[in-house]
């Protein structure tokens, strides 16, 4: 499927010239040029670049309020108000931070919704076996636990086969043992599935445990990008793991003491 | 070769403003559907004040405190009742017949205010368009109390059945109407969102989202409508009537017999009562999904 190529505010083109980062690369799964974003006078996307690889695994950290999920929602095509060049390569998945599952419907409906393949109830059943949800298919949504609810969120995404996947913080309500095992899973299905995804995440070590790299967003931008090459599962106090915690935390302006 | 942003079909336009906390939140969940033995119990001290009352009332209408002449006994209310299903009377009819009479005014009126009700509100719920073209009349209509209208009516449509029928059926549209509105209107806009990052079309999105979304403030707008065209039933068969339950109770004016009055009354209010129960009955069916919160 193309992707889908969006410019909004018509003077995006003269600022995808001036651009560091080049030309909107449309073989990416996303591509973001010259990304605008204000609130009154509050700026909070300034001019921002950022190209997401296919099957990329990127988390983006940043303090409350950078932006972090404006931007997620501006890949989503949420945000009708940026100005800029975006393009992301359709399907495009979205999980939110609250599952938001439709409670009138129950766990199967929720994941078939809007689905446009010959037999979506199949499909449903397909990606709920993958998050572990069968039984619970027939459940209204209000029933489930939070990581329940969660994990047929991801259900719902994934059934649509994005190339780009997009979670916004969507483990921060959980309790710590269920987002480890969210992480776990998510590891798994994104392995399987090879979506480009992009995390939006507050928490530096949920960043460091899953994506191929940890983007830092403030004043607006990128400003810092880190990659992290060790294999998966990753232990938590790997020396590397902990100099880029250090590293990461200093950027996000909480420079961590030794004891931490 | 970007294209534009407008191509993209975005569901915000569709729906909703920011909603308050959505109803499904903040109400408790309905009765379980099992009853316990405490609970049974307790229904049957609910029958103790009824009963004594009609006790008190017959006792004070057998020693004669009470005179049949303003108010008839229990004993003979009920008499009155089965004379009334049995014999066709020449003054009265029978009660089974005035009863159906009366159903069907308020059945045709009730349905078609519902129905023309849910459509407006549709329209004026999802189009500010149409919301700015017919809420302000809407709105106006509403604040003109119906029980004076009743003479108008009589000028412009008579006697018959047509401004009977169309009184049940105002005082149905503007509870369902103002109801179905809001709560179109209340639709969580998470939801909006959720539907347009799902690529849902705008009519999967009202079928799936908006009025099941609305569902709930829907059947309190119904309920109110049962409410209020019983209400209107009761006055608006009154007047002039020459078949139903109102002209049971007129012509038992003329003939000052208390006990018809009484008989008509009661079956008015069993009438509320059940038509309150389906609405109900159809709530618990409608909102399962609610009725499990929390278990």
């Amino acid at each position: 499927m193309a992707p889908r190529l969006r410019s909004v505010k018509g003077n995006s083109s003269e600022r995808t010239l001036v651009s560091a980062a080049g030309p909107l690369n449309p073989a990416m799964a996303a591509s973001v040029r010259g990304l605008s974003r204000t609130f009154g006078d509050r700026t909070v996307l300034d001019n921002l670049d950022l190209d997401i690889a296919p099957g990329e695994f990127i988390a983006l950290i940043g303090r409350s309020g950078s932006g972090k999920s404006t931007l997620l929602r501006a890949l989503a095509g949420l945000d009708r108000e940026v100005t800029g060049q975006l393009s992301a390569a359709s399907p495009v998945s979205v999980a939110f931070q609250e599952p938001r599952l439709v409670p009138w419907k129950k766990v199967l409906a929720n994941v078939a919704l809007g689905l446009r393949v010959s037999n979506p109830e199949e499909a449903a059943r397909t990606a709920l076996d993958e998050v572990g949800l069968t039984e619970r298919a027939g459940a209204w949504p209000l029933t489930l636990s939070g990581g329940e609810a969660q994990r047929t969120s991801l259900a719902r995404a994934l059934v649509r086969e994005p190339r780009l996947l997009l979670l916004d913080e969507p483990f921060s309500a959980l309790d710590a043992l269920t987002r480890i095992t969210m992480h776990r899973l998510v590891l798994r299905l994104w392995a399987r599935h090879q979506p480009a995804v992009l995390l939006v995440t507050h928490d530096v070590d949920e960043a460091l445990a899953l994506a191929d790299r940890v983007l830092v967003l403030g004043q607006g931008r990128i400003e810092h990008s880190s990659r992290v090459t060790l294999p998966r599962p990753r232990v938590r106090d790997h020396p590397e793991l902990v100099a880029l915690r250090l590293r990461l935390l200093t950027e996000l302006g909480v420079p961590a003491r030794e004891t931490d | 070769m970007p294209d534009p942003f407008d191509t993209d079909l975005i569901a915000r336009d569709v729906s909703v403003p920011a909603a308050e906390a959505s109803p499904l939140r903040t109400e408790a969940a309905a009765a379980p559907t099992v009853m316990s033995p405490a609970r049974r119990r307790r229904r049957g001290y609910r029958l103790i004040s009824p009963v004594v009352v009609v006790g008190l009332w017959q006792l004070a209408s057998s020693t004669g405190i009470l005179p049949a002449s303003k108010l008839a006994s229990p004993a003979s209310i009920a008499h009155t009742a089965y004379t009334l299903v049995v014999h066709n009377s020449p003054t009265y009819g029978t009660l089974q017949g005035s009863l159906l009479t009366s159903f069907e005014r308020w059945a045709v009126g009730f349905s078609i205010g519902i129905i023309i009700a849910v459509l407006l509100a549709v329209v004026t719920g999802l189009s500010r368009v149409g919301e700015a073209a017919a809420d302000p009349i809407l709105q106006a209509l509403r604040s003109i109390p119906l029980l004076g209208l009743i003479p108008l009516f009589i000028v412009w449509f008579g006697i018959g059945e047509l401004p009977k029928v169309l009184f049940v059926m105002l005082s149905a549209l503007f509870p369902m109407y103002l109801n179905t509105f809001a709560g179109i209107r209340g639709v969580d806009s998470k939801l909006g969102e959720l539907g347009h990052v799902l690529g849902l079309r705008r009519a999967e999105m009202i079928r799936h989202i908006v009025l099941p979304g609305a569902l709930p403030q829907a059947l309190t707008g119904l309920q109110l409508s049962v409410i209020s065209s019983l209400l209107a039933l009761v006055v608006g068969e009154q007047i002039n009537a020459t078949s139903g339950l109102g002209f049971m109770i007129t012509q038992a004016q003329q003939f000052l017999d208390n006990s018809v009055i009484m008989v008509a009354l009661i079956v008015y209010a069993i009438l509320g009562l059940l038509l309150n129960g389906a609405v109900r009955l159809l709530e618990r069916k409608a909102l399962a999904w609610r009725r499990d919160f929390g278990q």
